[in-house]
């Protein structure tokens, strides 16, 4: 049996004492012994990203590192990211632009963002898919995440939103809206 | 929300955010591993290390013996199931070769077959537990392609399997054949002016969902169980599991958690069972995840698969025969989707003489599961490139001569009978008449292709309640797990019908105690049949607020109307007209709360069609192939809420990109699977896709009181064709085999390459 040890961190600002295992990887002490599972578990190997938290200002795996080697560090989770109850921009965009499906891979990808828009507040669509690149999605294809993150960066930075994706045209649906409105149902 | 209309809809049509999105940006929304219990135990799996083997003995006395280790299972503790088939959502499923893979009864079939199951108080114990138990294997030798098993004499996986061809005597890895015939083909064939004919081969390859497969088992005292667990059924997770172990239906409750993806792959069992099995032997709760490893290795991806194709023309371009073979693989048990890719393979095209043959084959591989349009893309990658050859020799536009064969209303399908009302020419014109196919593509080794699909999609079974509160606002209760947004879907129907706001509407996805029958969220059916019964609820609601406000007015029903969000009588005569909003605090005094609820069984499903145009850059150096542009049209009948229809529409293809240039099982010549993570399974990243252009199309299914089709399947069938298309456009050569990854691509231009060199050198 591993002997557990004392750890002394900051998560989301605030001061942690924790006892974990040696073994235990950052995900999973943040996962099962500080109950914070808004951080994925995808792989395990550092290759999908949902379980990517912001150490230090850099987005990392927390598959990838030790509970023990979290001591002494500035944490930054998912779970931090709005302020009370107002969302964080990026969070609100990934709403707005449908930037989830399933949404398992959404807190990796907001954290990855959230350390992109911190060092480059004006980065083009070309960086931005560079700096996700390491977290997979397999719903959405990426195109509205990275929607979400070009308007993020806009309006953080005060400029106007981009345009949404052109609405659908109109429909040949034998089904109106009058005819529902009027009680004319099939 | 500002008050956007779409064909004087009020809600349908618009983007409301969704009901769940705020729990699941901030981290609490509660997937199935997020869960945990007092008293909690973690269980392990321990799988097969042979692709094939008997197993003699397995011994798990050291394992028990260590220290926080409680129980281990084997097939010994599940009870033996007859050769029985049960449906369970798109798919029938036999209970025996069910119960023997979620563990194996008597002999190893594949690489990561479950063996035995353990339950410790942590997961590390349980894993270290693993490692000591003993298993005695007689390693056979595998069976690893469908050319490999169908060989005579090749080694049998399953003694007891059967086909009607070989007869009740013949031992054979083939475990169905089925035909399809229309006219004379060599009839059709003598009409032709060109024929071409090619065979592919089509890697395995998995669904890719980012969370594994997770499940908590909670049996109780009283003989009654719960199961935790990310499922797309969760009336299948309980139908299932309650037959594995031989346990009434009603003694389970299936709770479904929030889903990370599953694309088909989780409409089956495999942990659920076993937490109940581990949580009966311990008294605890016990929670089983997966690893990613063990995803791949060992739940089930789609098939790989073989496929011939030969389709004839006449000069302007009429295609007169076509005839089809088709192998799959279907894992260590049958089951392979072989049949769909069957019916879906000519179904875009009219066409007077078919014949398509179609085998499921087992092969020592996992057992395969559904995968978007399961079966069909394979199908596609064959008769959709054949096709553009024949345009090519034609002299026609790859989007005109599906414009001239296509299927419109009246063609009839492969099974026979014709399709209603179907929107195939709609997507093609679409893409023609579209900005992507209309400009032009320059540049060395870049090129475009065309490629279209078909999947049948389906309507099953679906229950909902509709409840109005006393402030007018308003629950919906369904049992359909939300994959991809349909729960705001729900909601927006019930907003329509009701008259009120979308923020008044919360949609609940909830247990199977809780909800009636629902089958699985697969086959597109979410919004085509949970939608329907939603609908049907609503109105139930209704009618009986009229029937109340009647009521409250001293008059009949059915002098009471209900128009633009208001009831009023049909003789005004005074009365003031009121909205649900001022009906909703009356129901106590008019006869107590309103409860609508529908069930529907729905018929009539409107089949999908998509048209997809990709532009690539080849690198001749490399064979690697970037995506520069991609379009897809696609059919959906009715979208509800456009952007997660796109979302669709954008990741189907997405996942069928990857299907064409990477993803693909690679085993090694012992059977042994080789890429087991997610670096080397390599599916699509940010930087390897373009924006997705999505081009939604609505031809509305007739029946359907919204029109709505269904939209989450045909977008993954036409990408690994368009892609083939599209680089023997860039770089003159036909790839016959997926994934067109570069070696593989490499090989067949220095393969071009040299035959240029050496007619040029004939030619001196
Ligand atoms: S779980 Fe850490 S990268 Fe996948
Ligand atoms: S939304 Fe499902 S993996 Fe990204």
């Amino acid at each position: 049996m591993a002997n557990k040890v004392i750890v002394e961190t900051t998560i989301n600002g605030d001061p942690v004492e924790l006892l974990c295992e040696p073994r235990q990887s950052l995900l999973e002490v943040l996962r099962d012994v500080l109950e914070l599972t808004g951080s994925k578990e995808g792989c395990l190997t550092g290759d999908c990203g949902a379980c990517t938290v912001v150490i230090d200002g850099r987005p990392v795996c927390s598959c990838l590192m030790l509970g023990v080697e979290a001591a002494g560090k500035q944490i930054s989770t998912v779970e931090g990211l709005a302020s009370g109850t107002a969302l964080h921009v990026l969070q609100q965009k990934f709403l707005e632009h449908a930037s989830l499906q399933c949404g398992i891979c959404t807190p990796g990808f907001l954290m990855s963002a959230k350390a992109l828009l911190d060092h480059n507040p004006n980065p083009t669509e070309a960086e931005i898919r560079y700096a996700l690149a390491g977290n997979l999605c397999r719903c959405t294809g990426y195109d509205k995440i990275v929607r979400a993150v070009t308007d993020a960066a806009a309006t953080m930075a005060g400029r106007s939103r981009p345009a949404h994706g052109a609405v659908p045209a109109e429909t040949a649906s034998g089904m109106t809206g009058e005819m529902l409105a009027k009680g004319e149902v099939k | 929300m500002a008050a956007s209309t779409t064909n004087g809809f009020r809600v349908i049509g618009t983007r409301p955010i969704r009901h769940d999105g705020v729990d699941k940006v901030t981290g609490r929304a509660k997937y199935g591993a997020d869960y945990a219990f007092p008293g909690m135990l973690h269980g392990k799996v321990l799988r097969s290390p042979h692709p094939h083997a008997n197993i003699k003995s397995i011994k798990v006395d050291k394992a028990l013996a260590l220290p926080g280790v409680k129980a281990i299972v084997t097939s010994a503790d599940l009870p033996q199931m007859p050769d029985k088939m049960e449906a369970a959502g798109e798919q029938a499923i036999n209970l025996n070769h069910l119960s023997a893979n979620i563990l194996a009864r008597g002999k190893a079939l594949y690489d990561g077959h479950a063996i035995a199951a353990v339950a410790a108080t942590s997961p590390h114990i349980a894993d270290e537990a693993l490692r000591l138990i003993e298993v005695e294997y007689e390693p056979l030798p595998p069976v690893m392609t469908v050319e490999d098993a169908l060989k005579p004499g090749a080694p049998i996986l399953l003694p007891s399997l059967r086909n009607k061809e070989e007869g009740p005597d013949k031992e054979t890895n083939v475990a169905a054949h089925l035909q399809f015939k229309r006219g004379d083909v060599a009839e059709g064939f003598k009409q032709a002016d060109y024929v071409i004919e090619r065979e592919f081969k089509t890697a395995m390859v998995h669904q890719g969902y980012i969370e594994p497969h997770n499940a908590i088992g909670i049996y109780n005292a009283d003989g009654h169980a719960t199961i935790y667990c990310s499922t797309q059924g969760s009336f299948v997770v309980r139908a299932l599991s309650a037959a594995v172990l031989g346990l009434s239906e009603g003694k389970i409750k299936v709770v479904p958690a929030e889903i990370g993806g599953g694309f088909g792959g989780k409409t089956t069992v495999y942990l659920e069972p076993l937490s109940v099995l581990l949580s009966q032997k311990t008294g605890h709760p016990v929670k089983m995840t997966m690893t990613r490893a063990e995803v791949l290795r060992a739940t089930g991806p789609t098939s790989g698969s073989t496929i011939r194709c030969k389709m004839g023309a006449t000069r302007d371009g009429k295609i007169v025969a076509a005839q089809c073979w088709l192998a799959y693989e279907a894992g260590g048990f049958p089951g392979s989707p072989v049949g769909a890719g069957a019916m879906t393979i000519l179904a875009p095209y009219n066409i007077p003489n078919i014949l398509v043959d179609a085998y499921d084959v087992v092969v020592n591989r996992p057992k395969t599961a559904a995968y978007r349009a399961p079966g069909a893309s394979n199908a596609a990658m064959a008769s959709e490139t054949v096709l553009d050859e024949i345009a090519e020799k034609c002299g026609l536009d790859p989007l005109d001569i599906r414009i001239l064969n296509g299927s419109h209303d009246g063609t009839p399908q492969t099974v026979g009978p014709p399709f209603k009302r179907i929107g195939f020419i709609e997507t093609l014109e679409a893409i023609k008449n579209g900005e992507h196919y209309k400009s032009k593509l320059t540049g060395a080794n870049r090129g475009r292709g065309v490629a279209s699909g078909f999947w049948f999609n389906v309507g099953l079974q679906s229950s909902a309640t509709v409840n109005i509160h006393t402030d007018g606002t308003v629950s919906v209760v369904i049992g359909s797990v939300d994959i991809g947004g349909t729960r705001a879907a729900q909601a927006m129907i019930a907003a329509e019908v009701l008259g009120v706001d979308i923020n008044d509407v919360r949609p609940t996805i909830a247990d199977t105690d809780s909800i009636g029958h629902t089958d699985v969220t697969g086959g597109s059916r979410t919004c085509f049949a949970t939608g329907w019964a939603v609908y049907e609820a609503a109105q139930d609601c209704i009618r009986q607020l009229k029937e109340r406000a009647a009521k409250l007015w001293e008059k009949k029903p059915e002098e009471v109307v209900f128009q633009n969000g208001v009831f009023s009588p049909t003789q005004a005569n005074g009365v003031k007209p009121m909205s649900l909003k001022e009906m909703a605090p009356r129901l106590a005094r008019t006869g107590g709360p309103i409860v609508g609820r529908a069930t529907v069984n729905a018929r009539g499903v409107g089949p999908a069609f998509a048209t997809v145009c990709v532009d690539v850059e080849v690198d001749p150096d490399t064979g690697k192939t970037q995506i520069l542009r991609a379009t897809i049209a696609q059919d959906v009948g009715k979208a509800i809420h456009p952007s997660y229809v796109e979302g669709q529409m954008q990741g189907g293809m997405a996942q069928g990109i990857g299907w064409a240039l990477n993803e693909e099982y690679f085993y090694d010549d012992r059977g042994i699977l080789r890429n087991t993570g997610l670096l080397d399974y390599r599916m699509p990243t940010c930087l390897d896709l373009p924006a997705l252009e999505t081009l939604i199309v609505e031809v509305p299914t007739p029946g359907h009181p919204l029109g709505v089709r269904g939209v989450g399947e045909v977008s993954i069938v036409p990408p690994p064709a368009a892609v083939a298309n599209a680089i023997y456009h860039a770089v003159g050569v036909r790839m016959t085999e997926l994934p067109m990854s570069p070696p593989r691509l490499l090989k067949a231009i220095l393969k071009k390459r040299a035959a240029g060199e050496t007619q040029a050198a004939a030619a001196d």
